[in-house]
């Protein structure tokens, strides 16, 4: 007995802790490591919500590229499938479009007055943030019915925002990412909306059965509800908007549960809306308010740019101003250099002149006799150019 | 040349294949724990898990395992650490269950095989309801565990084929 349990024991010690050759960690370090992992998950700790992020954002586009072969098989088997019911297929949605033409005519009526009666009680609710998301990854499992999309707190998607197929209610978003978000389906186990029942109008709780339907909760055995029933969402709670259509009562008789069969197939959802509901007039005074807004930065904006242009011309002016003066300046500057250069000039032919007059008497005095027109010579009349130039000349040389 | 690079490619691939189906099958659309008929669904990574952990030849190393069991609670919006334990457990019982057989036998396998994954799902379950709040169909874990079990056997032998070719391969 002893040594039973004493070869329990190794065997276990072997199992958990030795290494082997193949191996680069030690079951009990990874065990223990993903308890640890566990344990602060469930105490939502941030650090395990940072990872968290980082690896969804990874692991879900990996898990796009993988499935592509798959997606490819199946979306190959869908076109196939459809070529061959195509034609009873249009037959059948033809004629059902004729009725459907003739059922719109009388309904617009009754929508429009529908509406106006619901905004004067302030129940009037109207689509805001619509966006459209392709579905990434549909991996179902028996605990979770949830799709991922490819639309995250980047394009404005935030927690709760309804999901539509069409105008089918799908379901809502129950954790947003940066690129990426997750759609809780509405056949998800977890999934609880309040819903009306139509036309009788009994007020009731969908929840999703974890498979392909949703069952109808919380309602007394003794309400009476016909088969092919309409299920609508009532609005309760102010998450959806009332009457949004989900699916139909299926098969009263041979279900104890009473289960809806949704509009929308969720196995073969391609693209969805994501959208928030807001009220009319509170939209409306959002966007007068908003309209304000922008009429008085338009404003703002344009005093702005007036104000600048002024600035910007007084500083031209100014600019030209500056300039101007010192052209001036530098005119009068030029002006007075010349001055003082003539004067300079003129100064100096001055005292040449006295200079040269000095240097004539002197020279007259000696060689006036050689120059000086006599009785007996032909020489040069005192006072002319020719006697002035005979005189410099020494009495010898003429310049003419 | 290019003929014995084929060649070493193929060689790889086929010693790496437990690694490439256990990725495959974690980050796969496709999913064999769920499939659209109503009483009909088994883990194929239960199985692939188990079996390599039972023969030192087959190359899936306990680091891949616990990174597999990651992806799959991202993809599966399941808690973070929740799958990789449960991978690791079965990994803990195949290890022992090697370490205590000295004639193997797929009989004996398939007894432990199934008590493993009873322990496994029941701590699952456990984990899921108790601690994070998510409701489980109690009966359609049962299906899983049923299914899983029977096709424990198919997939043995399988893999037991596979696993004659790579020795082969290998030996070559």
């Amino acid at each position: 007995m002893q040594a039973s349990r004493d070869d329990f024991i190794i065997a276990i010690r072997s199992a958990f802790l030795k290494k082997e050759t193949q191996q680069t960690f030690s079951l009990f370090g990874l065990i223990t490591f993903s308890l640890i992992l566990l344990i602060l998950g469930s105490f939502n700790f941030k650090i395990i919500n940072y990872i968290k992020i980082v690896v969804k954002e990874g692991v879900y586009r990996s898990s796009l590229i993988v499935s592509v072969p798959e997606k490819f098989i199946e979306n190959t088997y869908l076109i196939t499938k459809r070529h061959f019911t195509f034609y009873d297929q249009y037959k059948k949605e033809k004629i059902e479009l004729e009725t459907l033409r003739a059922k719109d005519l009388l309904n617009e009526f009754t929508i429009t007055e529908n509406n106006r009666l619901k905004i004067i009680i302030d129940d009037y609710l109207v689509k805001t943030n619509e966006t459209i998301a392709k579905i990434l990854i549909d991996k179902q499992s028996p605990f979770s019915r949830s799709v991922i999309v490819n639309k995250g707190s980047k394009n404005n998607i935030k927690l709760g925002m309804v999901v539509l197929d069409s105008e089918y209610l799908v379901g809502k978003v129950v954790e947003v990412n940066y690129i990426t978000s997750r759609i809780l389906l509405l056949s998800d186990f977890n999934s609880k909306i309040p819903v009306s029942i139509e036309p009788s109008g009994i007020q009731s709780i969908l929840s999703g059965s974890g498979k392909d339907d949703a069952i109808i909760q919380y309602l007394k055995e003794d309400y009476i509800i016909e088969d092919n029933a309409v299920v609508y969402t009532s609005g309760s709670g102010g998450l959806f908007k009332a009457g949004i259509p989900i699916g139909k009562i299926k098969n009263l008789d041979l279900d104890e549960e009473r289960s809806v069969k949704f509009f929308s197939d969720f196995s073969q959802l391609r693209f969805v809306k994501i959208l928030s509901y807001e009220e009319a007039k509170k939209k409306a005074k959002e966007k007068i308010k908003l309209e304000a807004q922008k009429q008085s930065k338009i404003k703002t904006e344009k005093l702005k740019k007036t104000k600048e242009d002024a600035e910007l011309r007084a500083q031209k002016i100014k600019k030209l101003e500056a300039e101007y003066e010192i052209k001036l300046k530098a005119e009068e500057e030029s002006r007075l250099k010349a001055e003082e250069v003539s004067r300079l000039k003129a100064e100096e032919n001055l005292a040449l002149n006295i200079e040269k007059q000095k240097i004539f008497k002197d020279l007259e005095l000696k060689y006036s006799p050689n120059c000086k027109k006599t009785f007996f010579n032909k020489l040069y009349k005192v006072g002319t150019s020719e006697y002035k130039n005979c005189i410099l000349n020494k009495g010898t040389k003429i310049v003419r | 040349m290019s003929k014995i690079t084929k060649q070493s490619l193929v060689r790889k691939i086929l010693l790496n294949a437990p690694i490439i189906l256990l990725f495959i099958s974690v980050l796969n659309d496709f999913d064999f724990n769920y499939l659209a008929t109503n009483y009909f669904s088994f883990n194929f990574v239960y199985i692939l898990i188990f079996y390599c952990g039972l023969k030192k030849n087959l190359n899936l190393g306990y680091g891949l395992i616990f990174i597999a069991g990651i992806i799959n609670d991202t993809v599966t919006n399941l808690p973070i650490g929740l799958s990789s334990l449960l991978y690791l457990i079965i990994c803990v019982s195949a290890a022992y269950l090697r370490t205590i057989t000295l004639r193997p036998s797929l009989f004996n396998d398939l007894i432990y095989f199934l008590l493993t994954i009873l322990v496994v799902n029941s701590l699952s379950y456990t984990v899921l309801t108790l601690i994070f709040s998510i409701s489980l169909e109690y009966r359609d874990l049962l299906i899983n565990v049923f299914f899983t079990f029977l096709l424990y056997f198919v997939f043995a032998h399988l893999f037991r084929f596979y696993e004659r070719i790579i020795l082969r391969k290998s030996d070559v």
